[in-house]
Parts: structure tokens; C-alpha cells; sequence
């Protein structure tokens, strides 16, 4: 489990996230609404660790442990994943070594590549030259290599072509256990209860609303919270009334 | 020769163009000499390991032969391959004819006091060649070792790959683990003819104190293609070298790739020097540097003489752990129509590559030697894989001195 409880956080002297409050549960996925300059990217970058978002106070516990002031590498290996939505280019580093790095060595990386119709990318250097969709493809291998138990997806569907929607929403979900292809036998509800990955998903336009099916809202407004919801109707509401709106609406 | 020995000796205390000033007589010119090695097995272990270190396979398994100076003293030269020939310089200026078309051809005497020291007190080096048609796919190998204390070893190379020939050669330069303090200063001369290849990887592996003045000049012929590879990573006093190349026939190309790591007190001062001659010739010049405390001079001069010549210098630098990095690219287009073109680019590694690796579970140290890794990996194309394995492997060593 995830609780971020009243949560302050800073980039030089402004503030960016004001007493920010958030639980997913084991098994649980939101999706975060919110326009742009709202602190969505900040909230997900702060939880990922990152020293330069400034906690000024509040705390973040995950999996019953403080970790609030753990470093990025600590947090990672304790099972907190992100997907960038522009991650640096390394000259040098290849896309296969990434993969490595992310699975600790212990997975096989040309299978996964297969399976994210990303084979041939695995000898170039990671993110040089690649397009929008190329490094989400990218992003959500190195994660599945990483199989952490609360994901974080920075606009997962930005830049990416129709043909490779439906290939990043159901990896998205392959990778929270959202649906399951291969276990016909077990029952949606089944699936849910022995579900025990968590996600939180950045989306601008909500196009990725229609392969994952997520649990809850909440829109993001000027640092904090400003509602939530079932995120479809969220969703709704903001194509009709707008953030301001429906900030107001959800609240 | 009676000339050229009058002419070195006008030099002896001729300066160098660029690098510090080394006091020859500081050094001793005498050494004893090392007995026949017929079997590398029998090199004893610690040698072997240094020499290793510079890339030498003592197995032999993926080389086409190897050459082997201690000191003074050519200790082991073979073939295992027809076609290719290998043979201490010293013998083939008493044995061969031919030898003398390509002694002193390339290189003048009196450059500096470097290779006039090496013409008046020559130790020996090697010959290594490909005979004309002849594909030696694997690499031969040498190995110059420096065993005295205090020595200065003066060494004499020529490389020929004959028409139509391919040929690799990994040189490795090494020192005895007790050495300290030395001087190695060495003349390569390389003959790539029509339409052949010839790869040369350097590998050097010398000693704190160790100072080091190469002194190499190549030519090309049509259809040529010499790829030439300089790799220092270990601590070391100075080295300053500019070996020059000259692409004399039509589509001759050159590319020279270095990787440097300068550790506290060494000075390198590194560069390559090609001239685009002829019609279609192309010139490529890449370096990777990393100073982790030490000086690195990075240099790169490419001349384009005729129309439609190509070329491109890369200097990339990183500072580490302070030290000072300094790029110096030239480019002189002499005629309408040649191409010429550079980047360099001095810098950190950056803090936003180190947090993005973090969050793949690295550590702060983990990641930045993954980053330094990549930094130094740089596809060279056209290498055997034994000698792109040596590349990696001098890599990867070098992670220890980085981090």
C-alpha cells in the first residue's frame, strides 16, 4: 500500500504540492487528472524520490515503510517503478543493458523485447533517436523488466500512433493485472482479489481510459487535490466543463 | 644512411613540437639481455598478467602470431599463419632487402629527439606483414615490455599490409608490476597499400612514472582502409603523441578512434593528423576522453587537399573528479569542394542520467560507472571480435581507476 499523508514539496522556493493526500490500496490503480503546470509530474517524481522535489513536510509511507527521505535506487528496489515521459537519451548505454540493468540480470530480455515488438531497438543506445513512441514502448519494457509493485506512468500514451495504443494500454495492463488473456478460467472478480499490483496514471487526453480500466480519480489542481472519483465520469466532466469546472464539481 | 645517422645526430637535442621536455640522459640505455622464449607458457606469471593487461593472449587461440620485446631484447617473433610475416626489425635489416624501401621512409629522423634516439640507439621493434592478397582475419599480436627500472626503450615498428591483404595488429605496451620510472619511445611506420585493410589497436598499460613519446606516420593507397585505435587508460607520467596519416590514392580512407582516461599526474596530450590527398579519400578522427584528475590534451587535424575529400573530428570530454580536459580540433580545407566538419564537447555526466538509472535500482556509484562505460564504448567498425573483446575488456578495467 501507498499512503501519502499531507505531503509539501518545493523546486527552489516555489512550491509546487500543497498537503497532498493519497492511499492506493494493493491491487489498486488511479488515474490523476489535471492541467498542465497542476503538479501532477511532480507528485510522481517526488514519490519516485527525486532530490530535487523538496519535502518540506508531510511523509510518504510505502509497504508500511517510512520512506520519505529514501534515496531513488532505494526506492526502487523496494518496488517503485516509473515510465518517463522523456527520459534522458545515454550514448553509449544500450537499449539491451537497460533492459538488463532493470531486471537485475535475472530475466530474459529478448522474450520481453518480443513481446513489446521492440527486438529491434535492443542494440541502440537507450532513447538516442528515439520517437515519442518508441520511448514509451521503451519505458514500459524496462518496467516490466522491473516488475514493480506500485508502477508510475507519466502520460503513457503521448506521442504514441494508433497502431501502438492498444500495444501500450494492454501492456499497462498486463503489468498492474488488470486483465489476464491466458487465465480464462479464473473470474474477473478473482482476478481483482488476488490482484496486488498498484498504478498511478498521468493522463492529458484520456485516451488511455479505454484499454485500462482503473479504479479511481482524482484531478490535481494548483498542488492539491481538488477531487475525486470514478475516473470516467472525472473524465467526462473535464471534456465537458473543463479543469476549473470541474475541479470545483469533484470536490 | 650515413646521411640519416648525420641527421639524427644534428637532432639528439631537438625539442618536440608540442609536450613537455624529457631529459634523455635521465634514463639508462643499458639493460641485460633477456633470454628466448619459445613457449609463452613458460613467461613467468606475473609477466604474463601485465602483458595480458595490454592485451596479449598468451594462449595464442585467437592471434595470428606474436611478437614479444623485453627490455632490449626480442624474446619470441612467430607467424602461425602463411602469409603473414613477423621478424624483429634488427634481423630484417640484416636479412632482408626490402626492409630498406621502408625503414626512415615515412618518418624523418629528426622530428625531434625522440626519433633520433630511436635511429642512433635502436633496441629493436618488429616487422609485421601481410602478403599481397593474403585476408589474416585474426589479429597478430606484439607485446614491448619494460622490465629495467630507469630504462629507455627505443623501439622501431613497420607495418605493411600488401595489396589486396588484410591485416590486424594489436601492439600492446606494458610494464613490469616493480617499474616505476621509464621511458619508452617508439617509431611506427605504416604501409597500407592498394586496396587493403590493416587495423592497429595500441593498448597501453604502463606505470606512474612512465613517460611516453610514440612517434608514428602512415600512408594509404587507393582503395586502402587503415583503421587505427589508441587506448590509455592506466596511470601513467606523459604521453604525447600525433602520429601523422597521408591518404595517397583515389577512395583511401583513414579513422582513428582513442580512448583516454587520465588519472592524477598523467599527461596526456593525444591526436591524430590525417591528410586527404586524393580524389574520394574520407578521414575520420574520434575521441573519448575522462580525466579523473589528470591533464588530457585532446588534438585533431584533418587537410583537405582536393575536391571532394570528407572528413570529421570528434573530441567528447568528461571531467570526473576534477583534472583539466582540453579539446583542440583543426580543419584546414585547401581547395573548393572538400568537406570538413567537427564537434567537441567538454562536460560532466549528467545528474538527470545518473537519477534516471537510479530508478532502475543502480546506485549512485553503479550508475555512474555504467554511464562511463557507455561514454567509452564506441562502435568501431571493421574490428575483428577478439580485438573488439580486448577494447571492452580495457573498458571495463579502467572502471576501477574511474570510480
Amino acid at each position: 500500500m501507498l499512503i501519502i499523508e499531507d505531503l509539501q514539496v518545493k523546486i527552489g522556493n516555489k512550491k509546487v504540492l500543497k498537503h497532498v493526500n493519497l492511499e492506493i490500496q494493493p491491487g489498486e490503480t488511479q488515474i490523476l487528472f489535471g492541467p498542465n503546470g497542476s503538479g501532477k509530474t511532480s507528485l510522481l517524481m517526488t514519490i519516485m524520490g527525486y532530490p530535487q522535489y523538496k519535502i518540506t513536510g508531510g511523509r510518504i509511507l510505502f509497504k508500511g515503510e517510512d520512506i520519505t527521505h529514501m534515496t531513488i535506487d532505494e526506492r526502487a528496489r523496494l518496488g517503485v517503478g516509473m515510465s518517463y515521459q522523456r527520459p534522458p537519451s545515454i550514448q553509449g548505454l544500450k537499449t539491451r543493458r537497460m533492459v538488463q540493468v532493470c531486471g537485475n540480470g535475472h530475466i530474459d530480455v529478448d522474450t520481453l523485447a518480443e513481446k513489446m515488438n521492440f527486438t529491434e531497438f535492443l542494440e541502440r543506445d537507450i532513447n538516442v533517436g528515439f520517437s515519442g513512441g518508441e520511448i514509451k514502448r521503451s519505458e514500459l519494457l524496462q518496467l516490466m523488466a522491473q516488475d514493480a509493485e506500485l508502477s508510475l506512468f507519466d502520460e503513457p500514451e503521448s506521442g504514441v500512433d494508433l497502431e501502438n495504443i492498444s500495444l501500450i494500454g494492454n501492456t499497462i495492463n498486463t503489468l498492474l493485472q488488470r486483465v489476464n488473456g491466458t487465465q480464462y478460467d479464473k473470474t474477473t472478480k478473482r482476478i481483482a482479489r488476488e490482484r496486488t499490483k498498484m498504478g498511478l496514471i498521468i493522463t492529458h487526453t484520456g485516451l488511455i481510459l479505454d484499454y485500462v480500466t482503473a479504479d479511481k480519480g482524482l484531478v490535481l489542481y494548483n498542488g492539491t487535490v481538488a477531487g475525486r472519483g470514478n475516473p470516467v465520469e472525472i473524465f467526462k466532466q473535464i471534456k465537458k466543463a473543463g479543469y476549473k469546472e470541474c475541479a470545483r464539481c469533484a470536490a | 644512411m650515413r646521411g640519416l645517422d648525420d641527421m639524427a645526430y644534428k637532432a639528439k637535442d631537438k625539442k618536440a613540437a608540442i609536450g613537455p621536455d624529457i631529459d634523455l640522459d635521465s634514463y639508462s640505455l643499458k639493460s641485460a639481455t633477456h633470454a628466448d622464449v619459445k613457449n609463452l607458457g613458460t613467461i613467468p606469471e606475473e609477466d604474463r598478467e601485465r602483458m595480458t593487461l595490454a592485451g596479449l593472449d598468451a594462449s595464442e587461440k585467437e592471434r595470428a602470431g606474436t611478437y614479444i620485446q623485453r627490455d632490449a631484447t626480442a624474446v619470441h617473433s612467430g607467424s602461425n599463419i602463411d602469409g603473414l610475416e613477423i621478424i624483429p626489425i634488427r634481423k630484417a635489416l640484416k636479412e632482408i632487402d626490402w626492409i630498406r624501401d621502408y625503414y626512415w621512409k615515412l618518418a624523418s629522423v629528426d622530428t625531434d629527439k625522440y626519433t633520433a634516439r630511436v635511429r642512433l640507439d635502436l633496441q629493436d621493434g618488429y616487422v609485421i606483414r601481410a602478403l599481397p592478397g593474403k585476408k589474416v582475419t585474426l589479429p597478430a599480436q606484439a607485446c614491448l615490455y619494460l622490465e629495467k627500472e630507469g630504462f629507455n626503450q627505443n623501439v622501431h615498428n613497420i607495418i605493411i599490409a600488401e595489396e589486396e591483404s588484410e591485416l590486424h595488429v594489436i601492439s600492446g605496451c606494458a610494464s613490469a608490476s616493480h617499474v616505476t620510472r621509464g621511458l619508452h619511445a617508439g617509431v611506427s611506420e605504416f604501409y597500407v597499400k592498394k586496396d587493403a585493410k590493416l587495423s592497429f589497436t595500441m593498448i597501453h598499460h604502463w606505470a606512474e612514472d612512465v613517460v611516453v613519446r610514440p612517434r608514428s606516420v602512415g600512408i594509404v593507397e587507393k582503395g586502402g582502409l587503415f583503421l587505427s585505435n589508441y587506448i590509455s587508460m592506466k596511470p601513467v607520467k606523459s604521453v604525447q603523441t600525433y602520429p601523422t596519416t597521408y591518404l595517397v590514392g583515389k577512395g583511401a580512407v583513414a579513422r582513428s578512434y582513442s580512448l583516454l582516461v587520465g588519472s592524477p599526474g598523467s599527461e596526456l596530450d593525444v591526436g591524430g593528423r590525417i591528410y586527404l590527398q586524393a580524389k574520394d579519400t574520407r578521414a575520420e578522427i574520434v575521441s573519448r576522453a575522462i580525466t579523473n584528475g589528470g591533464n588530457i590534451i585532446s588534438r585533431g587535424d584533418i587537410i583537405g587537399e582536393v575536391p571532394g575529400a570528407k572528413g570529421h573530428l570528434e573530441c567528447h570530454g568528461l571531467i570526473l573528479n576534477g583534472g583539466i580536459m582540453q579539446a583542440i580540433p583543426e580543419l584546414k580545407g585547401m581547395v573548393d569542394g572538400v568537406e570538413l566538419s567537427h564537434e567537441a564537447a567538454v562536460g560532466k555526466i549528467a545528474q538527470e542520467e545518473i537519477l534516471y538509472l537510479m530508478s532502475r535500482g543502480l546506485t549512485e556509484e553503479e550508475a555512474t560507472a555504467t554511464i562511463v562505460r557507455g561514454f567509452l564504448s564506441v562502435d568501431i567498425p571493421g574490428l575483428p571480435a577478439p580485438l573488439k573483446a580486448e577494447i571492452d575488456r580495457a573498458v571495463e578495467l579502467s572502471q576501477k581507476d574511474v570510480m
